[in-house]
């Protein structure tokens, strides 16, 4: 994988490009501001973008706004945003142009390498990952929404597959067979009326019912 | 306020004749009384005569703030509660009372003012001087009114000082206590786990070499105990200045807390500009600790928040369709939001009758700087 780092914090910047180099990642560049982000991206053949939602000139929310724009150049172009602090409001933004190819994380989660790395491949491949915080948020409403006709199984199914999770890993989570996680899964996408496509596609789809973008 | 036209004016200038001899006659019953109190009848005569002068002059500032178009406000001192001997001392201890007798003492020329205004009506043929007059003599009037029966500039800046400071030493309190709870979530929470942390590390180093399988669990809850640390300071920032607000500002702040509610609430707001930081902060507290008691208590449907500024006061409304029955005494949550809103000013309603609709307007004087933020709607 081809990557692009945004990180202003030059501890973490350096953090995150050995913690990629050490999974067969190839760090293609490195900045420190959404101005020079930009033109890195423009200037290079990435296959993702890691990028860092605070960052000079503002130190606001450059990252997501540069995540935001890139993907309306490019549509589908896989970011991974890390963040010290998550929003709902942020990760439906993130979603709002309706493709997949996105991640959304605490910057806390880096500490769990082989999950991070992970989800960085999701991300490239299409898949969304987003937090655990945001999902948490989402599984306290009560409100009438596609989403009611789910039963309690299935939000669970739907809320670690909005993580990025594979059946795989749903299964080993839930501790029932891979079988029964597809099981659940078909069901999620009749129930949200997904059209019948390609698998990854569904995925995503359902995510965003999730998250209701 | 649409100002009263002739007619009207004439109507208002006959209760003026009407109520002149009435008012001259409890002002002479209550200099009476004043001397008689030493002969103990005449507390009796001022305990009718005061407030019935008082029911006329308060009638004659409404009169006056609807042909000025401004609000002619009393503020006397409170009585209420009081037995009826103290009230008579807080009277007469009370400026206002003595500008209402003044008040009287001058009316003869106010008298004429209003007399001019009914003669010239009915004296048919002065009718053009009345049509064109009318509003000018009544305006006359009234200015005299005002001046005599509301509060002086001196009064007016003491009676501010009081309030400033009493809101001052409100806020110096809250901010203490703020300090005071950080401090300790400080304490608790991130300090307690980075001790926690060097010591995990420390046992594993001491065990790299002898027992690596234990050394590698030390490791592992050190890895743990970061991001719980690390939860906890993000806990702490967001209750000092959450980050969203500094990102987005008020609108984008409020919609942020919208959207992590269980019920849905519909938000919208228009700003053309920001409002000043410790305004935007002290606001974006209020609606979070109002949405919170939404969640705890409301046993709401659905909530909305209107966010809008006019006339250089930012307003705010929290409403939910709950079960009603709030009660602003019972929570430290939401003093803790009126103090922290009087220091800019600020002030707070609660109507929430029982079975509700439940709604909170919270108000703060303030200018806005630009940039322009779009307006926007949508339920969350």
């Amino acid at each position: 994988m081809r990557l692009v780092v945004a990180e202003d914090n030059a501890l973490l910047r350096d953090g995150l490009i050995r913690l990629l180099k050490a999974n067969d990642c190839t760090v293609v560049a490195a900045v420190d501001n959404a101005p020079e982000l930009t033109a890195a991206l423009a200037g290079t053949e990435a296959d993702g973008a890691v990028l860092d939602v605070r960052m000079p000139p503002t130190f606001t929310d450059e990252g997501l706004k540069a995540a935001i724009a890139v993907r309306a150049q490019r549509p589908g172009f896989p970011v991974m945003v890390l963040s010290q602090y998550v929003e709902q409001l942020y990760a439906r933004e993130l979603l709002a142009s309706g493709q997949g190819a996105v991640g959304y994380l605490l910057k806390d989660r880096v500490a769990n390498v082989g999950e991070f790395v992970e989800g960085v491949r999701r991300v490239v491949g299409g898949g969304t990952v987003i937090d655990l915080e945001v999902i948490a948020t989402i599984m306290a409403r009560h409100r009438q929404e596609p989403i009611d006709r789910l039963s309690a199984r299935e939000r669970e199914v739907l809320a670690l597959m909005a993580e990025g999770r594979s059946n795989q890993a749903i299964a080993a989570a839930l501790f029932v067979s891979e079988k029964a996680v597809a099981k659940h899964t078909n069901s999620i996408f009749t129930k949200l009326d997904l059209p019948v496509a390609e698998d990854d596609n569904r995925r995503v789809r359902a995510v965003l019912a999730f998250l209701r973008v | 306020m649409k100002k009263p036209g002739p007619l009207r004016l004439t109507g208002i200038a006959l209760l003026h004749v009407l109520l002149f001899l009435p008012s001259i006659l409890f002002l002479v019953l209550t200099v009476a009384g004043g001397v008689l109190t030493v002969l103990t009848i005449g507390i009796p005569l001022l305990l009718v005569s005061l407030p019935t002068l008082h029911w006329i002059t308060d009638r004659h500032r409404e009169m006056a703030a609807e042909i000025l178009g401004s609000p002619v406000p009393a503020n006397r001192l409170p009585t209420t509660g009081a037995p009826l001997i103290q009230r008579l001392q807080i009277w007469a201890r009370d400026p206002m009372t003595w500008r209402e007798l003044a008040w009287v003492l001058v009316s003869p020329i106010s008298f004429v003012l209003s007399l001019l205004t009914v003669v010239l009506l009915l004296v048919v043929v002065t009718g053009a001087f009345w049509w064109y007059g009318a509003p000018h003599i009544m305006r006359a009037r009234a200015t005299i009114d005002r001046i005599l029966l509301s509060q002086g500039h001196t009064e007016k800046l003491e009676k501010r000082v009081v309030d400033l400071t009493e809101s001052r030493a409100a806020s110096v309190d809250h901010s203490a206590a703020e300090l005071r709870r950080i401090e300790r979530d400080l304490h608790d929470g991130a300090q307690a786990r980075l001790v926690a942390l060097g010591m995990s590390l420390g046992m594993a180093e001491d065990l790299f070499a002898r027992d690596p399988e234990a050394a590698l669990q030390l490791v592992t809850e050190a890895r743990d105990t970061t991001g719980a640390a690390l939860g906890d300071l993000r806990d702490v920032v967001r209750g000092i200045h959450p980050p969203v607000l500094a990102d987005r500002g008020l609108i984008g702040a409020v919609q942020a807390l919208a959207l992590d509610m269980a019920v849905p609430v519909m938000v919208t707001a228009d700003l053309p500009g920001r409002p000043p930081a410790p305004v935007e902060s002290a606001t974006y507290f209020a609606i979070a600790e109002c949405l919170a008691n939404i969640g705890k208590h409301a046993a709401a449907d659905h909530a909305w928040i209107t966010l809008g500024w006019t006339h250089g006061v930012l307003a705010a409304e929290v409403g939910d369709d709950g079960r009603g029955g709030a009660d602003v005494d019972r929570g430290t949550g939401m003093r803790g939001v009126m103090r922290r809103l009087g220091a800019f000013d600020g002030t707070m309603r609660v109507s929430s009758p029982d079975l509700g609709p439940t709604i909170i307007t919270l108000e703060v004087p303030c200018v806005l700087s630009l940039p322009r933020t779009m307006p926007s709607s949508g339920t969350a």
